[in-house]
């Protein structure tokens, strides 16, 4: 019973884990209202799962200061430290 | 439930069934979640939880089997769209592993929620993601009748045709009144888009009618950007009278559709009038709604303040300088859905960012936007992050204009395929 339980335990941590490295960084959720989740959407603007990590920062950053022309992700780029748009890029880089 | 109870009952046992292996680590069974209202809010917290950790067991409970999208049914209204194009099924929502149970939530205590049927759902963490109601009482003369009479089309469907057949029935030269109410309420730019849209309508289809804003503010969401599109497109045609001008309704009379006002009175034609509204009825049945009519939440869980282990999402909830729209709700929705995840482990949910955008169309190929990001403040409150976000430039070209009006497409079809698709 014991070991069952320590056993269960052990599982049960691991699969925390899991799912603690798969939550998505603070932000990165809200991306998905305007850049599709899915390959279904006709959208011209680009999903960001599987992009590469570093061009996002720099769209981000470029966003930020305006050197990329923008309608609305100048104002949202703003509302992002550094160290919060490397969490995001990094995590949608790894997303399928 | 219009699904048998029995049928019901067999999908709960499949779906712990499948389970079982993990849940029977725990104390024999999945975490479960009930999530009440299956608009951009719900259903997306429903999905989102599903693909944070998929053994919580989910159960969405939704009255209609047809979802109607408030966002575009301006054009609706203004006849450059279709209803159908605003509706959506629960079908891919099931295909999660999520029950759908379509049916009236009609209490709510510690522990279950009660279904119209008498059905109990139990609950670990319950998501109360009701939308608005309309407040029958605050506008003396608007009642459920007067509603049929002067639609308010705040809540999208037959009402949203209603006010379209109005319009189209309607004599050139007719005058046209939206009445737009105090704040909080459902989508701020609305009132100013739908005047949009049917001043598109007018100028087009009916060029000698009118159209009036009566407001009870003197200041509303996109204003600057509104009034110049205004004077571009509709001269002469839409009238803004705002609070200090007399814009504020008292009463109305649905008979003849004339709109009271402290400085006179207005004989409309076509009379749409947005009400005062609330936070949908179940959130006061449940107890997380505060005098105000809407619930007070924590910015990190979107826990109930009044209520623990019930959270509330979408326009219901106060969030601070969140506006009550379909993007914040769906971005609610998943930031509620990562906390709820980890509080159900016994974790400790962490900080989050919110995001909001609205684009607002003034005529098919005029598109302007709002967006915001925010964060918990020291307060309490989601508050938005300093020097973030605002409005599309003043004095842009019209292919900037142009540009937001198909990026408002485009941001449709994404988010109603990550909330139904």
């Amino acid at each position: 019973m014991g070991r069952t339980l320590a056993a269960a335990i052990g599982l049960a941590s691991i699969a925390a884990a899991t799912v603690a490295s798969a939550e998505p960084p603070a932000g990165a959720a809200s991306c998905s209202g305007c850049h599709p989740a899915s390959t279904r959407v006709t959208s011209p603007v680009p999903r960001l799962a599987g992009l590469d990590q570093a061009a996002i920062v720099r769209a981000m950053q470029d966003f930020r200061s305006g050197q990329r022309a923008a309608t609305v992700m100048d104002r949202i780029a703003k509302g992002f430290t550094d160290e919060e748009v490397q969490a995001i890029a990094a995590w949608y880089a790894t997303q399928k | 439930m219009k699904a048998s109870r029995r049928e019901f009952l067999k999908l709960g046992v499949a779906a712990s069934t499948a389970l079982l292996p993990l849940a029977a680590r725990a104390q024999g069974a999945a975490p479960r979640v009930v999530v009440v209202g299956g608009g951009f809010a719900g259903a997306s917290c429903a999905r989102a939880l599903r693909q944070a950790d998929g053994r919580i067991a989910v159960t969405l409970v939704e009255a209609n089997a047809t979802f109607t999208a408030c966002p575009f049914s301006n054009a609706v209204i203004g006849g450059l769209r279709e209803l159908r194009a605003q509706q959506f099924t629960y079908d891919r929502v099931a295909a999660d592993g999520i029950v759908v149970a379509r049916a009236m939530a009609t209490a709510v205590d510690a522990r279950s929620v009660t279904l119209a049927d008498g059905a109990h759902l139990p609950y670990d963490r319950l998501v109360l993601a009701p939308g608005i109601d309309i407040r029958w009482d605050a506008l003396p003369g608007y009642d459920e009748a007067a509603a049929a009479q002067m639609p308010h089309a705040w809540r999208a469907g037959e009402q949203t045709l209603l006010l379209r057949r109005q319009l189209e029935a309607m004599d050139d030269g007719g005058l046209v009144v939206i009445s737009a109410p105090a704040n909080p309420f459902r989508c701020p730019p609305g009132p100013y888009e739908r005047a949009s849209l049917i001043a598109h309508y007018l100028k087009t289809k009916k060029p000698k009618s009118k159209l009036m804003i009566l407001d009870a503010k003197d200041t509303f969401s996109k204003q600057r950007l509104f009034q110049a599109a205004w004077a571009e497109l509709y001269p002469g045609l839409l009238e803004w009278v705002p609070l200090s001008k007399g814009g504020a309704v008292t009463s109305v009379d649905a008979a003849t559709r004339t709109l009271m006002t402290d400085f006179g009175r207005h004989q409309a034609k076509v009379a749409n009038v947005i009400p005062p509204q609330k936070a949908g009825r179940i959130a006061e049945v449940a107890g997380v709604a505060d005098g105000t009519g809407w619930c007070p939440i924590d910015p990190v869980t979107f826990e109930s303040k009044l209520q623990p282990r019930i959270h509330v999402i979408g326009d219901a909830a106060i969030a601070g300088a969140m506006p009550k729209s379909a993007f914040a709700a769906n971005s609610q929705a998943k930031t509620c859905a990562a906390a709820v995840a980890r509080l159900l482990t016994g974790a400790t949910p962490s900080a989050p960012k919110l995001i909001n955008t609205c684009y607002s169309l003034v005529a098919p190929d005029y598109g302007i936007s709002v967006a915001g990001v925010y964060q918990p403040s020291a307060s309490g409150q989601l508050a938005e992050v300093p020097g973030s976000g605002g409005v599309s430039p003043a004095g842009a070209p019209r292919a900037t204009r142009a540009a937001e009006a198909l990026l408002a497409e485009a941001w449709f079809r994404t988010i109603t395929d990550e909330t139904f698709g």
